[in-house]
């Protein structure tokens, strides 16, 4: 393997760890929970791609093929993060905040997440079921 | 009866593609099977997506993953410069609302996929109406410029490849 490219491989995968520790760093160091929800989001698509164009450059040198499966990983990490984000966020909505924390809608509508008709199936202990007012609870949280 | 035989034909031009890079072959096999799962994945998940969504300028997604990726990469040093050198007290996270201007649902999925793939932002909810987007910020000292720029950016140009 010529030199240029052990250095290009290395540089990447190098670039790849710092951001793959500064997103898991920022797990820590971050106040609260929607805050630290941005540093795990950055590791997966700057330090994850690092790694993937790596390992495209190191096959690419040592078989001579370009391998698409690098390619897949990154499309499906592009595809599932938004989503996986999307979720955290919205039990984070349901469970700590309420619509008096968020900024206005706009007129004549709410956020989905309060506004919709009722939980989702299957969500036994929601604590704003409209059915059954929760009783006071003993510790304001 | 074409419709109903192949509801999103970019869908399944896409299956097909994405099946035979997996594969990493162009042996028979794969492509007879990448045939099948393109014409019969679209057909069960009709239900769920049941209007065709309108592409006017297809072209302008390439110019748009570019940009993109760009931001991706500016951002992710911008966000870890703060998680590393920013104490904590000066941190200032924000809700910025964005008032949306897209009306496609495609066109919505893809700004707040958008959104939170460009770190510093993620989007967390939206209007019963869908007429605007919940925005959660790790530092924005001006939320009515990152809105301003969430519009300008990324919502025109869909707003061109869309409709």
């Amino acid at each position: 393997m010529p030199f240029w490219v052990e250095l290009t491989v290395t540089v990447f995968l190098v670039i790849a760890g710092v951001f793959g520790f500064v997103g898991s760093y920022g797990l820590i160091k971050l106040p609260d929970p929607m805050s630290r929800l941005h540093a795990p989001t950055k590791a997966t698509t700057l330090g994850v791609g690092g790694v993937l164009i790596a390992s495209m450059v190191y096959f690419y040198a040592t078989t001579g093929r370009i391998s698409a499966h690098e390619l897949m990983v990154t499309l499906f990490l592009l595809l599932t993060a938004p989503i996986t984000a999307l979720f955290i966020a919205k039990v984070h909505l349901h469970l700590r905040k309420t619509p008096k924390d968020l900024p206005s809608a706009g007129e004549g509508s709410g956020w989905a997440s309060y506004t919709a008709a009722g939980p989702a199936r299957g969500v036994r202990d929601f604590p704003r079921q409209p059915e059954e007012p929760a009783p006071a609870p003993a510790t304001p949280r | 009866m074409r419709a109903r035989f192949l509801p999103h034909p970019l869908l399944s031009f896409t299956l097909f593609i994405v099946w035979l890079l997996l594969a990493n072959s162009l042996s028979i096999n794969s492509i007879v099977f990448a045939a099948i799962l393109g014409i019969l994945i679209p057909v069960f998940t009709q239900p769920y997506w049941p209007d065709m969504p309108t592409l006017s300028r297809p072209g302008g997604m390439l110019a748009y993953a570019g940009i993109v990726i760009y931001d991706i990469v500016v951002a992710n040093i911008q966000v870890a410069l703060i998680v590393l050198f920013k104490p904590r007290a000066q941190l200032q996270p924000a809700w910025v609302t964005v008032p949306l201007d897209i009306r496609s649902p495609e066109a919505i999925t893809m700004l707040a996929g958008t959104i939170t793939l460009t770190p510093g932002t993620v989007s967390c909810d939206l209007t019963e109406d869908g007429r605007a987007i919940l925005v959660h910020c790790l530092h924005a000292p001006d939320p009515e410029g990152v809105s301003a720029e969430i519009k300008s950016r990324y919502e025109r140009r869909l707003k061109e490849i869309f409709e």
